[in-house]
């Protein structure tokens, strides 16, 4: 590994011994992996300034991966001068342009990365090219000030359970086909529900699962320590094309067995790692039952459980731009012409040198 | 969490089979605690029996938590037996009481793997190590995957033969990737308990495994067990 002080620009230097020697840099992060177009401004030490979203709202059926990135193409813009506009900075006063590069809808990354080139181009400012997992997982240690967790990242996207091991966040467990928040928006879909603006389906299919009280049979999947969510969805949408069962029921039974594995995993990955924190983040993460269910399993542990909140644990640019200040003060800038989008990126490929380092 | 009741009906000398509420935490002590189970060490119609208990999870569903538990106390046995059938050593199961969600079985008399590997002689440690390789072989040929494939799950008894415990992760997959993890957790364990004869062990396994699945088999599994080491998963030591 290069030395730290070989990389960094003199005027940077301070930063990492002192704060008072620390120079005002802001990072502008683009996030736009699936159906939210998000512009965060964040200082470099830490210090949100602003966090600007932008939700593509499909009028049926789920994400379009063509129309998503047409709705990020023409936000793109007014989101980002907001962002600048709330943060109160001029364009030029940013230090390191940031954008999530994976894993993703192809159409939707390369939007933000074009966006993304665009501007490091035009300022003439480093480019950082972030994984979208790692930067769940960073957005909620700093906002939440936990160090070392088990982290359930569970959102329409991805599934995974992960601790920090041996210079990366491994991977200890994860979906083998669709995630759960997948699994969740497609049966709410099936059941006629609709998101709306600040109510995703997600919670739509909490409300009706909290009336629900009967357990109806569906497929349990765990395998080793990864998890299986589409035989669980296909079962429930059969169960509610049969008609025989009330919706609140299906939406009970369907959220009481997805997040049983859930937090069957997390306690694996727990009791195997030793760790002393659980740290749920992503978008299913504001689930009320399923903060009960991974707080009474931490408890059993002794472990201490945070929830991330909601503002930073769906996608957000936020998280993006923090990232981007940690990628940075390692070194970890791309060249424009070596940015491509990774649209299956995987978390346990990325280094993570900054980690226990204060 | 269900009702263990003591007292006059079970005054009796044996353990009534047909009673929903037999306790037999009092029947042995605590020796492993996991995740998933713990191991009691006790006695049993007078025979060193070994009580696998699955404890209730408070955070699931008390419905659902005895549905998963009472489905994996029948799937071990019979994860057990097929492995019999395969021709692998394994411990008799003397009874299922889903009730409990507790399986009794014979307490194998021996020692683990673990604990002598690396003090035998390099020609005998070779030897188990390829017998070792038959059994695992011999598992994955007949769609088998154990799951949990430590050196503290192999017990070597006073005959000299190797007997394969603990099925409670195991599988029924002819699937490449399972058993590759299989393998790639032996090489886990034998890096992290027997660092000094890695190679010389791990070669003598697949020695042993060849024998079973013959040459394509193997090479087509070793390939995907260094797939496996490249994605970097399953990497924290055991």
């Amino acid at each position: 590994m290069l030395m730290t002080s070989q990389l960094f620009p003199s005027s940077l230097k301070g930063c990492m011994s002192s704060k008072n020697y620390m120079r005002e840099g802001f990072s502008l992060g683009i996030e736009s992996t699936a159906d939210d177009f998000g512009v965060g401004i964040v200082s470099f030490d830490g210090e949100v300034l602003a966090n600007v979203n932008d939700v593509y709202i499909p009028d049926k059926g789920g994400i379009h991966p063509r129309e998503a990135s047409r709705h990020h193409a023409i936000v793109a813009g007014r989101v980002i001068a907001e962002a600048l506009r709330r943060a109160g900075i001029k364009p030029k006063e940013i230090d390191v342009i940031a954008f999530s590069q994976g894993p993703g809808l192809g159409p939707c990354l390369r939007v933000g990365a074009t966006v993304a080139r665009a501007l490091a181009s035009y300022l003439g400012k480093p480019l950082v090219g972030v994984n979208h997992c790692l930067a769940h997982i960073e957005m909620g240690r700093m906002v939440n000030r936990v160090k070392d967790p088990v982290t359930l990242y569970v959102s329409g996207g991805n599934t995974i359970v992960s601790a920090f091991e041996a210079g990366r966040y491994r991977i200890f467990g994860e979906t083998l086909d669709i995630a759960v928040g997948n699994c969740l928006d497609v049966f709410a879909r099936e059941a006629g529900l609709r998101p709306e603006p600040g109510k995703p389906l997600g919670a739509a299919l909490e409300e009706l699962a909290s009336r629900g009280r009967r357990l109806i049979q569906l497929p349990y999947t765990v395998k080793g320590m990864d998890m299986s969510f589409s035989g669980l969805l296909t079962a429930a949408v059969n169960l509610l094309r049969g008609g025989k069962y009330p919706l609140e029921d299906l939406c009970f039974s369907l959220q009481e067995i997805a997040f049983s594995m859930l937090t069957e995993v997390t306690e694996r990955a727990l009791a195997h790692t030793e760790k002393v924190e659980v740290l749920l983040t992503g978008g299913v993460a504001a689930n009320k039952r399923l903060q009960s269910m991974l707080r009474a399993m931490a408890e059993e542990h002794g472990a201490h459980f945070s929830v991330v909140s909601k503002e930073y644990a769906t996608d957000n640019g936020a998280m993006i731009a923090w990232t981007g200040v940690l990628c940075y003060k390692y070194g970890l800038t791309i060249p424009i012409e070596k940015s491509f989008v990774r649209m299956k990126w995987r978390l346990d490929d990325v280094d993570v040198p900054w980690f226990g380092a204060h | 969490m269900t009702s263990t009741s003591h007292g006059s009906e079970h005054i009796s000398s044996f353990p009534n089979q047909n009673s929903a509420s037999q306790d037999y935490s009092t029947l042995g002590t605590l020796i492993k605690r996991g995740a998933e189970a713990s191991i009691y060490l006790g006695v049993w119609y007078g025979r060193k029996v070994i009580f696998k208990r699955r404890l209730p999870k408070k955070y699931r569903l008390q419905e659902l938590d005895r549905a998963i538990q009472i489905q994996r106390t029948k799937h071990e046995p019979q994860m057990i037996h097929k492995a019999k059938e395969a021709g692998v050593p394994t411990p008799i199961v003397f009874m299922v009481d889903l009730e409990e969600a507790t399986i009794i079985m014979e307490y194998v008399e021996g020692k683990q793997i673990k604990n002598i590997l690396n003090d035998l002689p390099s020609e005998e440690r070779v030897k188990v190590c390829r017998q070792i390789g038959r059994l695992i072989g011999k598992l994955h040929k007949n769609g088998i995957v154990h799951g949990d494939l430590t050196t503290s799950n192999m017990i070597l008894t006073p005959e000299g033969k190797i007997v394969l415990v603990d099925f409670g992760l195991s599988e029924q997959s002819t699937d490449l990737e399972y058993q590759g993890v299989d393998l790639h957790l032996v090489k886990r364990a034998l890096a992290s308990t027997h660092y000094n004869y890695v190679d010389e062990c791990f070669n003598a396994i697949i020695e042993g495994y060849d024998e079973e699945m013959g040459p394509d088999s193997t090479k087509d599994v070793l390939d995907r067990v260094s797939e496996i080491e490249k994605r970097g998963r399953y990497i924290a030591e055991r």
